[in-house]
């Protein structure tokens, strides 16, 4: 954890708007530029280190549109971007293909910080290493952006742009996040490692999220996303190619960690040198592989 | 503006910029619940809200309005301790105190949701707060006295 000179926050107006309209009128005025409040547990640490000085803080908790969780076979699973961790982690009925996203939430801070924090506010903040996006990256998601003016949906893959920051436009809001139903045959999981055990900051995240195809020993598709070991959150897309269209063995499996590898572009910090990033790359995409190629019954 | 805490409704100023933990020890007097880091790392601010375990250092007051909060000097009811600070006195799991109200409101928010965990799932549920006095392992007994325990821990 960074040295934090936390001290207090200055003035701003709250407010706790009813409607999604009346969140985007108040966003949408320029000059006050708003910040959203959801859990929390970004803003408010950002609010008290002086990184985010908010005149206007909107707090999204109470707009319907935000809080929707549900799921079905042909839409698949819509997830509010104010619903907090724990509900999503709690969601019965959900197929167990979805795993891997509950996976990688149930790692995210602490139980204190699930009860508040969101998978919309850890898209939005933005971080490299957020453990949410990884997993949705390899599941196809989509985001549904909303200001006063219109609505769009864009794959997540566009929304990081770089460190902290994502598409949303001024006076824009993350509405939910969409995530296609998988196709059955097909497993998926997310590992990081972290300095400590539990509570800490992803040094290297990887998801892999594979499709058997009908041919014995064989890949429909294979998704494989970082996290923390790049700019943004990044699909390995080198790597999956590699992979489909021959016979995943031990081998293919080693090739495509090595691939994967030198498609991150991980720096030096406090947490790890890029190399030893790199290397966490290569055994991350190996294990999270072989795991998903045992669980659909496929011998490497 | 009105928060209710331990089941008591407060008057406090409407000054959404402040903390629900400054709000609980400054204006409420409420000094059980402690700063610890200011982050939301060390758990030692945590309250109840409306049943579940949060870091009060991370709330803004606006945010407690119409919630039930709950700090760990409402745990004892009628001067009688509850199972949990009974349990952390029996076991010996309290050295300075500082992470304690924190970590028995964590507990009992868990063992209300999770009456017969492992105590692979106590260590879990605990890991949001951090005692620099006991390791651990005497706070872990203590929770698991009092829980329905699912397997006999090693601990």
């Amino acid at each position: 954890m960074a040295t934090v000179h936390v001290r207090s926050i200055a003035e701003f107006e709250y407010r706790a708007p009813e409607s999604l309209a009346e969140a985007l009128e108040l966003l949408g005025t320029e000059a006050r530029a708003g910040k959203v409040l959801a859990g929390g547990t970004d803003l408010v640490l950002q609010m008290k280190q002086g990184l985010a000085r908010p005149s206007l803080v909107v707090d999204v908790k109470q707009i319907p549109e935000l809080n929707r969780l549900t799921w079905s076979e042909p839409v698949g699973l819509v997830i509010g971007a104010a619903v907090p961790l724990v509900q999503v982690l709690a969601f019965a009925g959900l197929p167990k293909t979805f795993g891997i996203l509950l996976e990688a939430c149930s790692l995210i801070g602490s139980m204190q910080i699930r009860n508040r924090g969101t998978i919309g506010g850890n898209l939005c903040n933005g971080a490299p290493s957020a453990d949410s996006a990884p997993p949705l990256l390899c599941l196809g998601a989509e985001v549904v952006l909303a200001s006063s003016k219109a609505a769009r949906a864009i794959p997540l893959e566009q929304f990081f742009l770089a460190p902290g920051k994502t598409a949303l436009a001024a006076g824009e809001l993350l509405v939910e996040i969409k995530v296609p139903t998988p196709p059955a045959r097909s497993a998926g999981r997310y590992l990081r490692h972290t300095t400590r055990e539990e509570m800490d900051i992803a040094v290297a995240g990887v998801a892999s999220f594979i499709t058997a195809a009908p041919q014995p020993g064989r890949l429909k598709t294979a998704r494989i996303a970082l996290g923390a070991v790049a700019p943004t959150p990044v699909r390995a897309y080198q790597a999956e190619a590699a992979l489909v269209g021959q016979v995943v063995t031990k081998e293919t499996i080693a090739e495509a960690a090595e691939i994967a590898a030198g498609e991150a572009s991980p720096i030096s910090d406090v947490r790890g040198s890029g190399e030893y990033r790199r290397e966490m790359v290569r055994v991350l995409v190996r294990r999270t592989l072989t795991s998903v190629c045992e669980e659909l019954g496929i011998d490497v | 503006m009105k928060i209710k805490v331990n089941g008591q409704a407060y008057d406090i100023a409407a000054q959404p910029w402040r903390t629900l933990l400054d709000v609980l020890r400054y204006d409420l007097e409420l000094t059980g619940t402690k700063e610890g880091c200011g982050t939301g790392s060390c758990g030692a601010c945590t309250v109840l809200m409306d049943g579940r375990a949060v870091n009060a250092c991370l709330v803004f007051c606006a945010e407690a309005e119409g919630k039930e909060i709950i700090t760990i000097e409402g745990l004892a009811q009628a001067g009688r301790l509850h199972p949990l600070q009974q349990a952390f006195m029996d076991e010996g799991a309290v050295q300075c105190g500082f992470c304690t109200p924190g970590v028995i409101l964590t507990a009992k928010a868990f063992l209300d949701q999770n009456p017969r965990p492992t105590e692979a799932r106590i260590r879990e549920a605990i890991a949001g707060n951090l005692c620099r006095c006991t390791g651990y392992d005497k706070i872990v007994r203590a929770i698991m006295s009092v829980a329905r325990i699912a397997d006999k821990g090693s601990v």
